[in-house]
């Protein structure tokens, strides 16, 4: 047991460092997004220069680098978030299950129900803790009332919400707790039942505790879903993930097992991000 | 030091005069409202609001037609301006090409800009006619044939009555209302936005669903402003009104408001209770106004309660 996930993580990493394997048999290790040479323009400005990357069905990744490196930007098309703002394109491809989402017919109502996202800040809608849940599966699921009472049941268990708040569904979101309004969000995120989750920085607005709770979420969540996280913390991408990208400038500049990226990094300038001589 | 001090004590004793003089000012409107008005307070009592009753000659006068006007026009008018200037508001924040969205902004806020004189020659030499040939049987056509409601939609096709004051108040009060909706739309933080997108959510589900109960105590702010002022509005009104003291099932009759009531007959009031009675019809305004601002802040406390605000 042991030792065939080692082989796993192995394999996946010869993968990322280019060399072509064959195909593993097993869904665990096909990549759940490819993206390959993408390119990313705020108006004539390029965010992100030429990522080819695998995000890695089932496991945790990590985006760290400085701020204004790109990070969120890519998180950001993973979803086509940037569509909602005029002169933002991206070109490349972007491979979800093997289709391209930044095709022009991409219906991005769906691709988004797919690829769920929570952010920096703690963003409860102004609404019930219950419709908070419900609404996001309303969209895409009608629900006789009972199944949506276990619906929104499961989801608050998911996000390790559900003992504080089991006798106040019927509050406000926004008179929880800020680390209970972010853990309402993810829980939000995981009650449509997505099979992307991306986290844009979701404990920069909290306190440790808070913190290690979300933490310990991201560790629960993720045999249930691909994860794509972006942090300013090291030590956090070093305790929540499987992989790391390090990126500056808009390019990526390493990336591989978490491990490795930790202990032994290939790049110098990745090393000196790392342990904080970077500038 | 001594100097400053003072010049604290007098700054802070001219801001409280100025804040308390609008008290004042308040209280002295009431006073003399209820001053003029109490010969026909004395004269009808309590049921001068109710009383249909309108008539100069035998000196018998009675608020309901003109409060009726009043509010139906009112009414009218926010039926048709709150949608529109929702439709306004929600392109000009979410779907506008940046390009279009100041001068399109502009045009909205000079629309309040234009006096509301103009908006009533407007409405009765422009509006009225062409209403009467071409809306007026439209309306009789289709919706005069609804049960219940239709009896509202038949009668003089002439393109004046409370129907016609009532789009007019619309097209007034749409500026308004469009642009505090607007103002209150572009303060949602878009990270909210985005997170409801996140979902999968369209634009619609997103602006119906989350801006909108976001933004509720503006939005419901804009709409008392915009009702304030079709309740209030005269010049407009009392050109396309028609002027009649009667009460008509019909919105397409002849009708009157208490302002058009109050600039059509203060200069010819002959006896002192029909002066009186015209200030009456003021006071009532003035509570009307009063009571629809009190409405709207229960409105909001109860909406504050559903949504649980209150732990």
């Amino acid at each position: 047991m042991q030792s065939s996930a080692v082989t796993k993580r192995d394999m996946s990493f010869s993968q990322l460092r280019g060399e072509q394997t064959s195909q593993v048999a097993g869904a665990e290790q096909t990549p759940k997004i490819r993206i390959r040479n993408l390119d990313f323009f705020y108006g004539s400005f390029q965010g992100l220069k030429h990522i080819n990357l695998d995000i890695n069905e089932g496991m945790v990744t990590a985006f760290i680098g400085p701020s204004g490196c790109g990070k969120s930007t890519l998180l950001r098309t993973l979803n086509r978030m940037y569509d909602l703002y005029p002169g933002q394109r991206a070109t490349g491809e972007i491979l979800l299950n093997g289709r391209n989402v930044l095709d022009q017919g991409q219906d991005v109502n769906a691709l988004r129900a797919k690829v769920g996202m929570v952010f920096q800040k703690p963003t409860p809608f102004p609404m019930s803790i219950y419709e908070n849940i419900a609404f996001g599966v309303r969209l895409y699921e009608s629900l006789s009332r009972a199944d949506m009472d276990n619906r929104v049941e499961w989801a608050l268990r998911k996000a390790a919400l559900w003992d504080e708040v089991k006798g106040k569904l019927n509050q406000s979101g926004l008179s929880l707790s800020g680390g209970q309004q972010q853990r309402l969000c993810i829980a939000r995120g995981v009650a449509v039942k997505p099979e992307v989750l991306l986290l844009d920085e979701p404990t920069s607005a909290l306190d440790p505790i808070s913190t290690a709770k979300v933490e310990e979420l991201v560790h629960e969540l993720k045999s249930e879903y691909t994860i794509a996280i972006v942090t300013h913390n090291m030590q956090q991408a070093a305790r929540v993930s499987d992989y790391t990208a390090y990126m500056y400038l808009g390019e990526l500049v390493e990336f591989g097992l978490t491990d490795e990226i930790f202990i032994k990094p290939k790049r110098k300038e990745t090393e000196d991000y790392i342990t904080g001589r970077f500038g | 030091m001594r100097a400053q001090r003072f010049q604290d004590a007098l700054f802070h004793q001219t801001t409280r005069f100025f804040a308390f003089s609008v008290l004042a000012i308040l209280a002295a409107i009431l006073g003399s409202l209820l001053y003029g008005a109490w010969p026909a307070i004395k004269e009808f009592g309590f049921g001068f609001p109710f009383s249909a009753e309108w008539n100069p000659v035998t000196d018998k006068f009675g608020g309901l037609i003109s409060v009726y006007g009043t509010l139906s026009t009112s009414v009218i008018a926010l039926v048709v301006a709150i949608p529109v200037s929702f439709g306004i508001a929600v392109f000009l924040t979410e779907l506008c090409p940046p390009v279009l969205r100041s001068p399109l902004g502009v045009a909205v806020e000079l629309l309040a800009a234009v006096p509301s004189i103009i908006y009533g020659m407007w409405g009765l030499f422009v509006f009225a006619p062409l209403f009467a040939d071409y809306v007026q049987p439209a309306l009789s056509a289709t919706l005069g044939n609804v049960p219940f409601v239709g009896a509202l939609f038949q009668g003089p096709k002439n393109g004046i009555g409370v129907l016609s004051a009532g789009l007019i108040l619309a097209v007034m009060v749409i500026p308004f209302i469009a642009s505090v909706m607007r103002d209150v739309f572009e303060v949602v933080p878009g990270i909210l936005k985005e997170s409801a997108y996140g979902l999968g959510a369209t634009t619609w589900e997103v602006v119906w669903n989350v801006v909108l109960p976001y933004t509720r105590v503006g939005v419901i702010g804009g709409v008392m402003l915009g009702l304030g002022r079709a309740l209030g509005e005269t010049m407009a009104v009392t050109f396309v009104i028609g002027n009649a003291h009667r009460i008509s099932p019909s919105l397409y009759e002849a009708g009157n408001s208490i302002a058009s009531t109050l600039a059509n007959e203060f200069a010819e009031a002959a006896s002192d209770l029909h002066v009186a009675s015209l200030i009456a019809l003021g006071l009532i305004l003035f509570f009307v106004t009063f009571v629809v601002l009190a409405l709207s802040k229960l409105l909001l406390m109860r909406l504050g309660r559903m949504e649980g605000e209150k732990t």
